[in-house]
């Protein structure tokens, strides 16, 4: 199975269900459990929050971009913005740590990434925006009843 | 899909039942009505009831931490009961446990809180 996808939307909230129901969407080819595509649409709800809150502090106007490739049974996910980047990226790592802690956010964003995928990288430039790579690995597809 | 909350009082201890989806986008409708429901007169325990609610993420875990907070203001306790394995896992990660207490339903939910009927 060699796939892949592109996805670009606007910044608002009501997009973080449409962004991780239309990634488990296409990771629905490779049959993964239900599990699996919880622990997905999870880590996606997590990236592209980040992205509103964080990168470009809830402005409805900009715009973020998810690219998905399935490549034998493993996925991979990148989801970028162009907003104010990280200044301390082992900081935002931390659990339970916030930058803003009067929005009620919890600081486990990043950890849940780290916990559900196999391999989580951050690339994050102050003024230039944050690009969140992840990767998993499925088990090979069940084989069906025929 | 959104969320729906239904909010219950039984004598001291608001009841709050989520169904759908908790995300950042539900979490701030969510945080609203909640704090409305906890600043009505007598109010002193909460009871989390989360049966139905099929997904949550990290902003979900906020939103629950800054009603415990408010809950403990006024002395009282939090409990959630009837979750299901996926979100359980985000409370576990999180360590919310610690704080929160975790009962199977809503009945033994509100036994534990004193004798209060359901």
């Amino acid at each position: 199975m060699n796939n892949s996808m592109e996805l670009k939307f606007k910044s608002i909230s009501a997009n973080e269900a449409f962004a991780r129901v239309s990634v488990a969407a296409f990771l629905s080819q490779i049959d993964p459990n239900m599990d699996e595509l919880t622990e997905i649409k999870t880590v996606v709800s997590e990236a592209v929050t980040n992205s509103i809150i964080h990168g470009y502090e809830e402005d409805p106007t900009q715009f973020i971009y998810i690219s998905c490739t399935l490549t034998d049974n493993s996925l991979s996910i990148v989801i970028e913005d162009e907003g104010i980047g990280i200044d301390n990226i082992d900081l935002a790592k931390e659990p339970l740590y916030t930058s803003k802690p009067e929005l009620e956010r919890s600081g486990m964003g990043f950890t849940i990434m780290e916990n559900f995928m196999d391999k989580v990288e951050i690339i994050s430039h102050p003024g230039e925006g944050t690009i969140v790579k992840m990767t998993k690995d499925f088990e090979t597809s069940k084989s069906m009843c025929n | 899909m959104q969320l729906f909350t239904q909010f219950n009082t039984v004598e001291n201890v608001l009841i709050v039942r989520l169904n759908g989806e908790l995300d950042h986008h539900s979490a701030a409708r969510l945080k609203i009505d909640w704090q409305s429901q906890l600043n009505k007169k007598g109010i002193k325990h909460v009871v989390l009831n989360l049966s139905e609610l099929h997904f949550m993420d990290s902003s979900g875990l906020g939103v629950v931490l800054g009603r415990y907070k408010e809950v403990k203001q006024l002395g009282g306790e939090m409990i959630v009961c009837s979750i299901n394995p996926a979100v359980k896992r985000l409370f576990d990660m999180s360590g919310l446990f610690k704080i929160v207490r975790l009962e199977s339903d809503e009945s033994f939910a509100l036994t534990s809180l004193g004798g209060v009927a359901s």
